[in-house]
Order: C-alpha cells, then structure tokens, then sequence
C-alpha cells in the first residue's frame, strides 16, 4: 500500500502533475481525486474552440474514466471539499472525512465578477467552465440573441470571437484605452480591433460599465457616458482571482494565492499547491506553460527529488482563427529602452521590438507571427543581437542569410526555441524525442505531448519533425491510399485505366495489394473508381460501400437512420408535404427538419421500416434525395424572376434542370450546387461546388466553394449567354471532377491540387475537350440514373433490413 | 455444455456481408467474410455502440460505421489504439447451415 495523496481540484494543473507522478513514481502513492465540477480533467484552454464549433467537448477531455481506472485514482467529481483539519490530516466534505499523507490544493481560481448594480441577475455569465460554456451556447440559440461581454483580454476576446462564429451579436467592453493592454502595445491593439470589427464584433475601449440592467434577468447594460447596449447575455471576463479560501481557512499561509516555495510547499510540509490557486514569489500565474512547470515540480517533491519551480518569460498566443498575434517579454517604452517597429498596414501586418542595451526585451507581433518563437529564444538567452540588428525584425530567415524558405526558418532555431508553449516543448526535446525512437509525427506528439493542447504550433511542430527525420519523413498525403498499398490514388487510377482494371480483385491482384481483401478506406474508393472508369461494364459492390450508401440512408448516432427526399431545386407542393406528414405520422418519426440545402429531413427511422417509409414517398411521386451519397446532394435556389423584383433569369428553372441532369451520379465526394437569380446571392451560390450567379447578360459559372470544415469562396470559371450553356459546362466541370480528384476531395481541394487554370483549358477553352466531357458524363448517367429507393422497394438487398431471425420469439428455455 | 441452434442459412447472408440475429440479449451480428467464415459477436461498438452488423467488412475484421473503430471478429476486441471489447458467441457452419451456441447466449443474459 503506498501514501495516501490527495487531490483537490480537477483541473490541468493537477492532471498534468498526476500524469508526471504516475510515470516516475508508479503505486508510490493512493490517489484520491476531488473536483468541484461534476466531470474529470479537461483542457479548459481549449473551452474556446468549443464555444466556437470548432471542436466537442469530447475532444478536449484529458482524462476519461479509463484513465483514472487504469492508475487507480479514486475520484470524487462534483464532490466540494469544505475543510482541512491539518492536525489530524484530513479532508472534510459533506458525506465525511478522508484522511491524507500529503495533500495537493489545486482549487484554481475563480473568475471575478465586477459588483456592479445588476451583478447578479439571471444571464450573467463567467467564462471558466464547461457550464458556462453550455449556458452561452444555449443563449446563442435565440434568433438574434445579443452578448456583452465585458473585458477585453485573451479571455474576453476569445469569447466574443466564439459568440459571434454562433451567430449572435457581439459588442466587446473594454474599461483599458485598448485590447489587451497586458499583451499588446496600442498599435498592434489597433489591428486586432479593426479584425475583430471586421468580423461584425464591436469593440468599445474606455468603456465603464456602471449597470447591468434587467427585469427578472438581462437586458443590457448601461455604462457611466449613458449609452445603453442591449443584451441577452452578459460574459464577464474581467480576470480571475486565486481560489484560496480553503487553504486560507484551514491556516495556511496565503496572500493573494496560496503562498509557496520553490518545491511547491506550503507553510504546512505535508501540504503542496500547484495552479492558479498558487502565489509564487509574489506572482500568480493564469497562464498554462508555467502552471505545467509547477506540475513538474509537485510531481518531483512528492517523489522526493529536488526541484524548484523558476519563472521563465512566457508568450501569449490569441486561439481566435484568423487573427494572429503574438508577444513576449516586456514590451513597455521607457529611457534607455529603443524600439524597432515593421508596417505593413495595408496587409494588417505589424512587428515591434523593443531593446535595451543590445538585448530583446520584448517582441508584439500581429498579422506574421511566424517568428515569435525565435524572437523569444532571444529574449530568454539574453543574446546581444547588435551584430544582426540591422535586420533582425525580418526574423530567423534573413538573419540566416538563407532564402524565404519556412524549413529554413525552422531550421535556423536554436535547441533552446520554443515550439509548443503550452506544453513547454523546445525544439531540442523534440530532436531527442526523434533520436530515441519516435519516428513520425504522431509518436513525437505522443512523446513530448508538443501540440496536444491549444495546437496552435502543429505546423511548428510538423516541420521540425520534418528536418530532423530529413528524408525518413513521410507526410501522410504523400504515401499510399493506405496501408494496403503503396501506390497513391492517383497512381492507382491511372493503373485501373491503362491495365483496364475492372474489378476490385483484380486491382489488388494487379497492383499487389498487402492486406487480402483491401480495408474499411481503401474498398470505397476502388469502388468508386470503378464504377467512374467503367460506367455499364462495372458493376457497383456494396459491400464496399459505407452504410448511408448501402442502404440509402443517413445512419445516426442511435443507429436509425435520416431519409431525405428529393425536392428538385427547393420546389414542393401540398401533395408532397402531405405525403411527408403521412409518413412521419405512420412511421411515428420522431423528427422533421427543413435541411440547408432546401430539403426536408426525416430523422429517427429504423432500419427496418425504411423500404416502406420509400414505398410511400414513391407512391407520391418523390425519389431518394441522395442526402447520404458521394455524389449529386442538392441543387439550392432562390425564386429568380419568377417572383422576384430583382431576379435577372429564371434561376429556379435552371435549378431544377441542372439537379434533373446531375442526380444520381456518383462522384469522389459529395457534390453541391446552387442558383442566384441576381447578385445579390440570396441562394449562397459562391460557397458552393458549383454556383450559378444570373446577370442580366447571362450566367457566371462559379467552383470550388465550400462551408463546411473548411469555408471557401469559389472562383469565376467563366460566364455564358444560355441555359443551355450553362448546364453543359457545369456537366463538363463535374466529369472532369469526377475523373481526376482523389476520393473524397471535395472540388476545393482538387482544384486547388491542379490548379484552376488547368481546369478553364479543360471546361472553357478547349471545346473539343469540354464536348468529350459532357458526352461521358451523359454516357454514365444512362447507367446510373435509377433511384434506388424504387429498387429496394422492389426487393434489391432486402437482407439489409430484416434479421437473419429473431430468437426472442421462440419460447425460453 | 454447448447447444447449438440453427439460426439460418449461409446463403442468407452475403458474402462479405452481415445480417442481425435478434436476441434476447440484444442484436447479435452474424457477419460471413470473403472466406466463408461466419463470426457472431454483440451488435455494438465498445465505442458509441455502434452497429457493427452495419459496417464495412474486411479481412477478419469490421469498421464501425459511427467513428471507425475497427474491430476484430474472432475476438471481439477493438484493435490498433483503441481499447474494448464485445461479446463473441461460438458458431459453426454445417452442410450450408449456421449454428450458434445457445448456451453461451444464455451465459450471457445470466451475467447481464
């Protein structure tokens, strides 16, 4: 049996001390776990990036259950711990005493609400946890929902930032002349305000609030000039405080935090600190490289070994895409101290140094941070640049004297540079890493946990990686479809064509697959490769083919399944809504959603009642809206000048007849288009695959959109006269899509591989070519025009939805 | 002691194919690889439970059709990085026929 340890608080800071603990000292101690929050560790930087969308709770859990299983750690989330008597060496909380060896206080802090009138009204929010996050999401929800938040520093600009990408409106209040003033001087301040307010947040400086106003809860705040700005919510984010009143209580020493030594010890010697809750030399720390630093050392005292926590410069990096700064050191004018400032307002790029007596002190940077992490491995040493000054604020690259090559700015790093500052990962720990075994890209983050947490420097990270492995590196990208070949997809499609390839036996005979039978991401794009090169001779195998295609569905996570019928460019009418309600009625569906690409969704049908539930969209005239397919989804329209005052063409007309000449085909990925009648855009047409802008001289052609994981304006291929035109150059684009990209690559991400000018040579310029491209693609559809709902419905695949048997009807033995 | 039951044709399912057994244990998948080997495991992901039975089969071996976990039909266990395991039953094929091991289904509602 070893020590009982135990923890307060559940938070990155203790996860990471444990995490170190575990590893040099396993079963040295019971661990017993307390956290106030009603879940385990996570990485609550990472908070931001959940109230934006951009990534799940799920992915920023840092511990799970396994976890706390696999090192034995008794945990007691939600539990609050209400006292410490230290002369018995226990911990009190409402269902009793647990006794302790050592003890680690991690209590963290607490955000600080400003005690304005109105503080405490409903729809007042913090931002520090996950509730506070799911509290904004649910006001984000609310049609036109409006946010203050007030406070405008790493935290309070992360939220807006997140706010806004939710949709709601956002005005940021800031008591200090501007952003960030901590972090930033004024003229970097300046840029990141005009980015902000380019994205629709407002930004208020030197704006005080004097109350926040509401009957029964929120409704906006009034600040001392008089204005009054409305609000749904209000974040304050106006700092935080150390969460010290546990250890205050139970006498410890404390001042603003929980004082402590170098190890980490508190004035009582079985009692440690680590986190936010801690004072350190006069200083707390809310940053998270230092607080790992702290986990180090807590993990070390405990073990026994010396060490001590030191202080090291730390850099901030705002987690708000798009708007890049960065800045380290002391940046604050003052005699004997000179500057060294870069503008380039036009491209927002902005580069300030500040120097005293031939040293870096301080580096703010916005728009090009390429080079913090050098500036800051300057700051740190204390190296003299007077030798390099003359160029030194154009960064590693022409201090090298090499070319603009990013390797070569890596390459020029010293050891000692910072790559991952959250995780206080130098680019020399990395070359170690690499020296003793890890191999990839994927070990090395699994070994030095180099951008695992805010990932801000996965690019960094990647290329160091890069040099150092030299030509052992392999991106992903550059290697085989999978690990069943070595061959690319485009090795492989051309090998089907040129040694007429038509089966996916034959194919893995040919090319020497390694795996017998191919796997789960290779099989579908053989098939689909197949069935494009050979379209009437290849015939399409299923069971290469993921679920939602192989039984023409959408599976969700419960297992059943979403249906989408076919509403050819947007248009119904009663008998097919009538037909809709009857079957949500007598299936009992549990969902009806209208989709974004104009569609109705029924959502929660089993598996099993899906050939009846097509059996009566088709008696009412409806087809499968192939929702679920690499291939034709939706055809978006506004009314043009059908109804419209401002519609230039009948862009609902060629909606439906661009959508009756591409569904059913199959293609790499999934394929969506969209008609405007006028300018003004109101069908989206420019962030689609294919967009289709009316003008009152004809049409504008545009590709290569997306607004999805990655959001893409499309570019012009070209603009007819007619309809005509129209849908053949649009068949063309889709065959010569269909023939070349890799499976699942949207149009994006292929044009952008063989560039759009290739395209226009193919689709605009050379007609003979554009006249091959449509004739195959109407060749294919011949084959591939059949809807497959009326197929099933007729008994293909019946196996798929009825049980082998049902041993649940025979009487139990 | 094992008693086996016959719950269907091989022809009944297609090959690299997998249909469901209702139980009551729960939905059993019935999966028959490329080789003609039949494998009877509990129809849900370690992961999100998931329905194996409705994802791509491969080797010895399904993909899960929510998030990709790959799991191994003779044993039941989630393979690479990933960890878990679901319940396998013994089956056997006999002049064409699929035969499964009652018992083991009862062991299993026994424990549940």
């Amino acid at each position: 049996m070893g020590q009982k340890l135990v923890v307060i608080g559940a938070g990155m800071a203790s996860g990471r001390a444990l995490e170190h603990l575990f590893e040099t000292a396993p079963g040295a101690y019971d661990v017993t776990l307390f956290g106030a929050e009603p879940r385990g560790n996570y990485n609550r930087i990472m908070l931001s990036p959940v109230l934006s969308g951009e990534k799940t709770y799920e992915e920023i859990v840092t511990h799970d259950a396994a976890w706390y299983a696999e090192h034995g750690v008794t945990t007691r989330f939600g539990e609050a711990v209400t006292g410490i008597d230290r002369t018995r060496k226990v911990v009190i909380t409402a269902t009793g005493e647990t006794p302790y060896d050592k003890l680690v206080i991690a209590t963290g802090s607490t955000p600080f609400i400003i005690p304005v009138p109105g503080h405490e009204l409903p729809g007042v929010l913090a931002y520090r946890d996950l509730d506070d996050v799911e509290a904004m999401l649910a006001a984000s929800r609310l049609p036109g929902a409006r946010a203050v938040v007030i406070g405008g520093g790493l935290l309070g600009l992360e939220a807006a930032a997140g706010l806004k990408m939710r949709g709601m409106e956002v005005t940021v209040l800031h008591i200090m002349p501007h952003l960030m003033e901590r972090q930033l001087d004024a003229s970097a301040a300046f840029l990141l305000a005009r980015a902000l307010e380019a994205r629709g947040i407002e930004v208020l400086c030197e704006a005080h609030t004097a109350e926040i106003r509401g009957q029964g809860r929120v409704e906006g705040v009034l600040l001392k000039d008089g204005r009054v700005i409305p609000a749904d919510i209000v974040v304050m984010a106006a700092g935080i405080r150390p969460s010290s009143a546990l250890a205050r209580e139970a006498g410890l020493a404390c001042n603003r935090g929980v004082l402590v030594d170098d190890a980490m010890v508190t004035s009582d010697e079985n009692i440690l600190a680590v986190g936010e809750c801690v004072e350190h030399e006069g200083v707390c720390y809310g940053l998270v490289a230092p607080l790992y630093d702290q986990a180090k050392v807590v993990a070390k005292t405990l073990t026994g070994q010396e060490a001590a926590f030191t202080p090291v410069e730390i850099s901030t990096k705002l987690k708000v895409t798009g708007c890049d700064l960065f800045s380290a050191g002391d940046f604050a004018e003052g005699p004997g101290r000179e500057e060294i400032v870069f503008r380039d307002a036009m491209r927002g790029v902005y580069k300030r140094l500040v120097l005293e007596e031939g040293r870096i002190l301080g580096a703010v940077m916005y728009g090009d941070t390429a080079d913090g992490g050098w500036f800051l491995s300057k700051i740190k040493a204390r190296e003299d640049i007077s030798e390099i000054r003359d160029t030194l604020i154009f960064g590693p690259n022409f201090a090298g004297g090499a070319t603009l090559d990013p390797m070569a700015a890596v390459a020029a790093l010293p050891d000692d540079a910072e790559i991952c500052g959250c995780n206080g990962v130098c680019k020399g720990q990395i070359i170690a890493a690499i020296d003793g075994g890890a191999k990839s890209l994927d070990a090395v983050k699994a070994v030095t946990k180099a951008s695992t947490s805010c990932g801000s420097c996965a690019g960094l990270t990647e290329k160091v990686v890069a040099l150092t492995l030299g030509d052992d590196f392999v991106l992903p990208a550059a290697s085989g479809m999978c690990k069943c070949t070595d061959h690319s997809h485009d090795e492989v499609r051309k090998l089907i064509r040129a040694q007429a390839l038509k089966s996916i036996p034959e194919v893995q005979q040919a090319l020497q697959w390694k795996s017998s039978g191919g796997c789960a991401s290779c099989r579908p794009a053989l098939n689909y490769y197949l069935l494009c090169e050979w379209p009437g001779e290849y015939e399409d195998h299923g069971k290469s083919r993921f679920i939602n295609e192989r039984v023409h569905a959408n599976i969700q996570k419960d297992g059943t399944y979403s249906v989408v019928p076919r509403m050819w460019g947007g248009i119904t009418n009663a008998a097919e809504l009538r037909a809709i309600a009857d079957v949500a009625e007598k299936f009992a569906i549990p969902t009806v959603k209208v989709t974004g690409g104009q569609r109705i969704d029924l959502l929660g049908v089993r598996k099993e009642d899906l050939p009846a539930v097509w059996a009566d969209l088709n008696a009412a005239g409806m087809v499968s809206g192939h929702a679920y397919a690499k291939g034709l989804r939706t055809v978006k329209t506004c009314v043009g000048t059908e109804h419209c005052r401002f519609g230039t063409q009948d862009s609902t007309g060629l909606g439906i007849k661009l959508e009756k000449a591409l569904w059913g085909a199959w293609s790499p990925h999934k394929f969506k288009l969209a008609v405007s009648g006028c300018p003004r855009n109101c069908a989206e047409a420019t962030c689609k695959d294919f967009g289709v802008v009316c003008v009152a001289e004809g049409y504008q052609l545009h590709v290569g959109g997306a607004a999805g994981l990655d959001v893409r304006q499309t570019e012009l291929l070209c603009t007819v006269k007619t309809e005509e035109e129209a849908i053949e150059y649009c068949a063309a684009f889709y065959q010569l899509y269909r023939e070349n990209a890799q499976y699942l690559h949207r149009p994006y991400k292929w044009i952008a591989k063989v560039g759009l000018d290739w395209v226009k040579q193919q689709v605009v310029e050379n007609e003979e070519s554009r006249k091959a491209l449509t004739a195959r693609f109407f060749h294919s559809q011949k084959f591939h025009q059949k809807d497959p709902w009326a197929e099933r419905v007729r008994g293909t695949d019946s196996h798929e939805f009825a049980p082998l048997a049902d041993l649940t009807q025979v009487a139990a033995e | 002691m094992n008693d086996f039951i016959d719950i269907g044709a091989l022809e009944d399912i297609p090959s690299q194919g997998a249909r469901v057994l209702r139980t009551h244990v729960g939905c059993v998948a019935v999966f028959r690889t490329a080789e003609d080997e039949v494998f009877a495991l509990d129809d849900a992901c370690p992961h999100k439970k998931g329905p194996l039975s409705n994802g791509i089969q491969h080797g010895r071996s399904v993909t899960c059709p929510l998030h990709n976990w790959v799991i191994d039909l003779s044993t039941g266990r989630a393979t690479g990085a990933d960890e878990g395991g679901v319940a396998t039953y013994p089956v056997q094929v006999r002049g064409g026929r699929i035969l499964l091991d009652a018992s083991s289904l009862a062991a299993r509602l026994a424990a549940q």
